[in-house]
Order: structure tokens, then C-alpha cells, then sequence
């Protein structure tokens, strides 16, 4: 029996299933290697939580890399849903979590707050959340009368506001000499590594209602994909569904990005790879792109930490070398 | 007996261009209702407005004694269903999943279809003869097969009124006839409403019970397609020659366009 002939509860059952073999694989990898050199029976003692208390190595796993793990797979499930709904929401391939401004704003944020010397945590993270409000209640605000083209309006003012937002960044970039300068370039291009175990559980209890909100809707995003005629002629109120998800999921990748600055690229491949493969039901979709989503920047984040001789390097950068490739490789093979 | 839709004094505008004027006319259930006139009087408005996608109006519209706007949106959709005129093709969804989407004004958001979801979606395949494209995504079908599972769609909702824009437009001949001829059957069969707009004008006259000729958002005149397909009432609404004579199937006006060169030769 072919994939498509399988009834749906049974795709979901496989794909969650899968989902989560992939996470779990990608969470023991993610805490056991690193930098640290030790022998894999006593990694997996302390992953097991079976050696000693003071043992340097528990702390190392749980302590450390623990929250960064955590931190990288939450993040990586936000942009990869956050991707998926705005690709439905404005019904464009290219769209990505990033589109309506979200990434500049809060990049004008965190770099005014490095600038003015905050700490990476709350300050920096909390400009780079209020920078992304704000450019988000700015684009609402433009597209509000607007109602046949909201589409094209929302996306135009999207780029127009990133635009401008990146000129300022440069600008600030331009002016600034010291360290600091660093510390800006590694936030533009998505940091994990300031991950402390507080922040980590507050992000949980912020983006897992998100996340479940989003899965509630995923049969009204089915009908939106249809058009907003035929979804409201199906019994969906489109206003404020369309409405509740721009404004869930905005808020969920503001929040992840004031955290781990850009990570580009896991938005755009993450649903186009699982759409590839599951086609474009959104009930298989969000499991999906949770799963799957969470397991790559974890992977990703691995690659950045471990790869390098020395010190690491940004994530941002892993994501879109291992994605790009990966996802062109995908499209060439789906299309034969 | 109440009708399908009365809709009185309905006034229709978007912004200050008015679209539909001081409209009266009602659909009778169970009747095969078409709606014509030329090109931007209002037809797909009105349409719009009996499916509750038009908000600002003034006037009533009813749909079985019901004000539209009383309707919630998931209630609306298990009452009406439309066909609209145009829909994206490229999704990938596959024939079922589309029809099933005809489920949901009936199930949770959040519910899988059940078994009798399952059957009602073959049942409306069947009925439309496309049951065997089942498993076919959509952008690999034909205009005249992804109309039949729009259709599909819509009777998946279990609709008492089936609205439908300019359904044959895209179609060849035989293609034309044979959506016709289901429209009628499931008039016929399972007791439907149908309200549809047309601009093929003998069709309306051999299949429409009810004809409502539209121009400049007025009803010029609502009625039999005898009363209705004359020659004085066609030249005013659309302003172009016309020959109506006797459909030779017999009992309905038959409609022949008269080119420009033909009037000349006659010295028009």
C-alpha cells in the first residue's frame, strides 16, 4: 500500500512516531559530544544520570549543554513552524518566519542593546523582542484598512520594513569598532551559545502554547491554502483565523529569535523538505516540522560546536550549508 | 412553501461603485435557478452576497426563511455550498483530500475524518464520476475533472443549495452537456437547489427552470426563459443584435449572435 492510500491516522501515527525517533537520536547526539574528550560509557552514565553527583561530566551535559540543546531544538521547532504557517498564510513558497520585519527589528534591538553595552540576558534579548513588536504593530497598523490585497500589502510592507532595518543595522555596524563588534556579527548570524538553563525553561512555557494554538488550526490552514473565498465558503471564519495565526506566530519567533539572534535558512527548508516528502496536508505538516524542526537546528548547532579546531562558529552559517544542498538535492529528485 | 432564497431590496456597493440596486426576486426550493446578463452587472456579487461573503449591503436576503447574516459561518457552509469561478490548481492535494474538505463545516477543526466521512466523500465522487482519480493530485487534472470534484466538494458538505459561477465557462461542448446534465440529475435526485450564473445563454434557456437576466445591478426581468429570453430584453441588457426563435428540441427561445457584417450586408 502506497503512502498517499494509508489513512491519515495512521500518516500522522507514522510521522510523529518518526518524528520522534529522529528527535531522540538528534537529543543524544546533541548532549553527548562536544569538545569534552571522554569515553562513551561514561558520557552515557551521565546522560543516564547514573554517575556521581559531582561528576565533572554531569555538569558539563546537564548544565551546559543541556539548555543550549534545549534552546537549539525549541528554536529550530519555531522557525520551522513559523516557516510552514507564513508559506500557507500568504500563500508564497518564499516566505519565511523573517518576512514581515520580524528579523529586522529585532536585530535594530539586540544591536542597540550591545551597542549601549546590556547583557546578553534579559536586556539584549528583551530590545530585540520589543524591535520585533514593534515593526510587527507597524505592518498591522499599515495593512489594516486594506482588505482584497492584504496579501501583497503585508508582504511588500514586510521587505520595505527588513530594508530599511537592515540599512539601519549597517549603520550602527559602520560606527561601532571595538568587541563588541563580534558579539553583533555572531547575533546576526544566530548565536546559541548564551543559553542558560533558566532562560531555557522560560522559552518552554512561552512557545508551547504557540505551538498549540498552531496545531488546533492546522485544518483551517488546509482551507486557506485553497483560497480565502473557498475557506470562508467552507465554514471558516478567515478574518480572524488568518488574524490569530499572524499574530501567534510572529510572537513565537519573536521570542525565539531574541534568544539565538538570525538563524536563517531552517524556515525556508524545513517545511519545503517535509512538504516534498509528506505532501501538503498540514496535519502531517506541524508534527512534522515540530519534530523535524527542533532535531535539525540541534544537529546543526552540534555541527557548529564540534566541526571547528577551534571555538565555534555561528549557526546561521551551518543551517544554510547543510540545508541548501540538502534541499536542492530534494527538489532535483521529487522532480524526476 | 418557503423559498430557497428571497432576497428583497438588496443594495450592494464597494466603496462608492455601486454594484447590485434595490434587487427583488426569489428562488423556489428544489428549483434550477440561472442567472445571466453581461459582463460586470453584478452577477458574481450577488452570488457572493447568497453565500454570505458580502458584508456591506443593505436589504434582506433569506436563505429557507433564515436572514443570512443570522447564519454562523460553519452553519452557512452546511446550507450552501458554491462552486466558485476560480481556485488554485497547484496545491498537491490529492482528489480525496480535496472532497473531504466538503467535511468541514460538519467536524471539529481538530477531528480526523471518520469512516462516514470517508463514505459520503466516495459516495460525492462517485455521483460526479470521479472516484477513480481518487488518489490523482489536483494540479495533474483536467478543467473539466477538477470542476466535477469541485462539485464533488460541495455535495461532500450536504448543501440544500448548491450556488456555482459560471461552471461551464472553461469547458468544451461535450463537456458543457455532461456538467449540465449532472447539475439536473442532482437536482433531480437528491432534491438540491441549484442557483448558478451563465453566459451561455441556450444552456440557460434548455436547463434553467428560473432565468434572472442581470444588467447594470437591476433585475431586468426574473422569470420562465420564455419571458425572459426575448428579443427586446436581450438587445437592451447586453447592446448587441440578436436572433431568438424556437429552440428546434423544442419548447425553449434558442439564441443566435448576428456578427456586424451580416447586419451590413443587410443595410442595418
Amino acid at each position: 500500500m502506497s503512502w498517499n492510500n494509508l489513512p491519515l491516522g495512521r500518516r500522522l501515527l507514522w510521522v510523529v512516531l518518526l518524528g520522534m525517533l529522529l528527535l531522540g537520536v538528534s537529543l543524544v547526539l546533541g548532549l553527548g559530544l562536544g569538545s569534552t574528550a571522554a569515553s562513551w560509557h561514561r558520557k552515557l552514565a551521565a546522560l543516564l544520570g547514573l554517575s556521581s553527583p559531582g561528576d565533572i561530566l554531569t555538569t558539563i551535559i546537564w548544565r551546559i549543554r543541556g539548555p543550549r540543546v534545549l534552546v537549539a531544538g525549541l528554536v529550530g521547532a519555531t522557525l520551522s513552524l513559523g516557516g510552514l504557517v507564513f508559506q500557507a498564510l500568504l500563500r508564497n513558497p518564499l516566505a519565511d518566519p523573517y518576512i514581515l520585519g520580524i528579523s529586522g527589528g529585532s536585530a535594530v534591538g539586540a544591536i542597540l542593546g550591545l551597542l549601549i553595552g546590556l547583557a546578553p540576558f534579559p536586556g539584549v534579548a528583551l530590545l530585540a523582542f520589543l524591535g520585533s513588536m514593534s515593526t510587527l504593530l507597524l505592518i498591522l497598523l499599515i495593512t489594516a484598512g486594506a482588505s482584497g490585497a492584504r496579501k501583497g500589502s503585508l508582504l511588500l510592507a514586510g521587505v520595505m520594513v527588513n530594508a530599511f532595518c537592515s540599512a539601519v543595522i549597517i549603520f550602527l555596524v559602520s560606527i561601532t569598532q571595538d568587541a563588541r563588534l563580534h558579539s553583533m556579527l555572531y547575533w546576526l548570524m544566530g548565536d546559541l551559545s548564551m543559553s542558560a538553563p533558566a532562560q531555557a525553561s522560560s522559552l518552554i512555557y512561552l512557545l508551547l502554547p504557540c505551538f498549540l494554538v498552531i496545531l488546533c488550526l492546522a485544518r483551517p490552514l488546509n482551507l486557506l491554502l485553497m483560497g480565502e473565498e473557498t475557506a470562508l465558503y467552507l465554514g471558516l471564519n478567515v478574518a480572524v483565523t488568518s488574524r490569530l495565526l499572524l499574530i501567534v506566530t510572529s510572537l513565537m519567533v519573536s521570542l525565539a529569535v531574541c534568544r539565538s539572534g538570525l538563524v536563517g535558512f531552517v524556515g525556508l527548508v524545513v517545511p519545503h523538505m517535509f512538504r516534498l516528502v509528506l505532501g501538503p496536508d498540514h496535519r502531517l505538516l506541524i508534527p512534522a516540522c515540530l519534530l523535524g524542526g527542533a532535531s535539525y537546528l540541534i544537529l546543526c548547532d552540534l555541527i557548529s560546536r564540534v566541526l571547528p579546531a577551534q571555538g565555534e562558529m555561528p549557526v546561521g552559517v551551518v543551517t544554510a550549508m547543510v540545508g541548501a544542498p540538502l534541499f536542492i538535492l530534494l527538489l532535483v529528485r521529487s522532480r524526476r | 412553501m418557503t423559498p430557497a432564497v428571497l432576497v428583497q431590496h438588496l443594495r450592494v456597493a464597494y466603496g462608492r461603485q455601486p454594484v447590485l440596486h434595490d434587487l427583488s426576486f426569489e428562488v423556489p426550493a428544489g428549483a434550477f435557478f440561472i442567472i445571466i446578463g453581461p459582463n460586470s452587472s453584478g452577477k458574481t456579487t450577488l452570488l457572493r452576497t447568497l453565500a454570505g461573503g458580502v458584508k456591506s449591503r443593505e436589504g434582506q436576503v433569506e436563505i429557507w426563511g433564515t436572514p443570512v447574516d443570522r447564519f454562523s459561518k460553519r452553519a452557512l457552509a452546511r446550507l450552501v455550498a458554491v462552486v466558485p469561478q476560480q481556485m488554485p490548481t497547484d496545491i498537491p492535494f490529492t482528489v480525496q483530500e480535496v472532497v473531504l474538505m466538503g467535511r468541514s463545516p460538519h467536524v471539529g477543526w481538530m477531528d480526523l475524518e471518520k469512516p462516514t466521512d470517508l463514505k459520503l466523500a466516495q459516495e460525492a465522487m462517485t455521483l460526479t464520476s470521479v472516484a477513480h482519480l481518487a488518489q490523482r493530485p489536483l494540479p495533474q487534472l483536467s478543467g473539466g475533472e477538477l470542476q466535477r470534484v469541485i462539485i464533488a466538494r460541495a455535495l461532500c458538505q450536504q448543501p440544500r443549495l448548491l450556488l456555482l459561477d459560471e461552471p461551464t465557462a472553461a469547458l468544451d461542448p461535450a463537456h458543457q452537456v455532461n456538467l449540465m446534465d449532472l447539475l439536473a440529475q442532482l437536482k433531480a435526485e437528491l432534491g438540491l437547489t441549484v442557483v448558478m450564473v451563465s453566459h451561455d445563454l441556450n444552456l440557460a434557456a434548455m436547463y434553467g427552470e428560473h432565468l434572472l437576466l442581470l444588467n447594470r445591478g437591476e433585475a431586468v426581468q426574473v422569470g420562465r426563459p420564455a419571458d425572459v429570453l426575448t428579443y427586446e430584453q436581450l438587445e437592451r441588457a447586453y447592446g448587441c443584435a440578436v436572433l431568438v426563435d424556437e429552440n428546434p428540441l423544442g419548447g425553449v427561445p434558442r439564441v443566435t449572435l448576428v456578427p456586424q457584417k451580416f447586419l451590413r450586408a443587410r443595410g442595418f
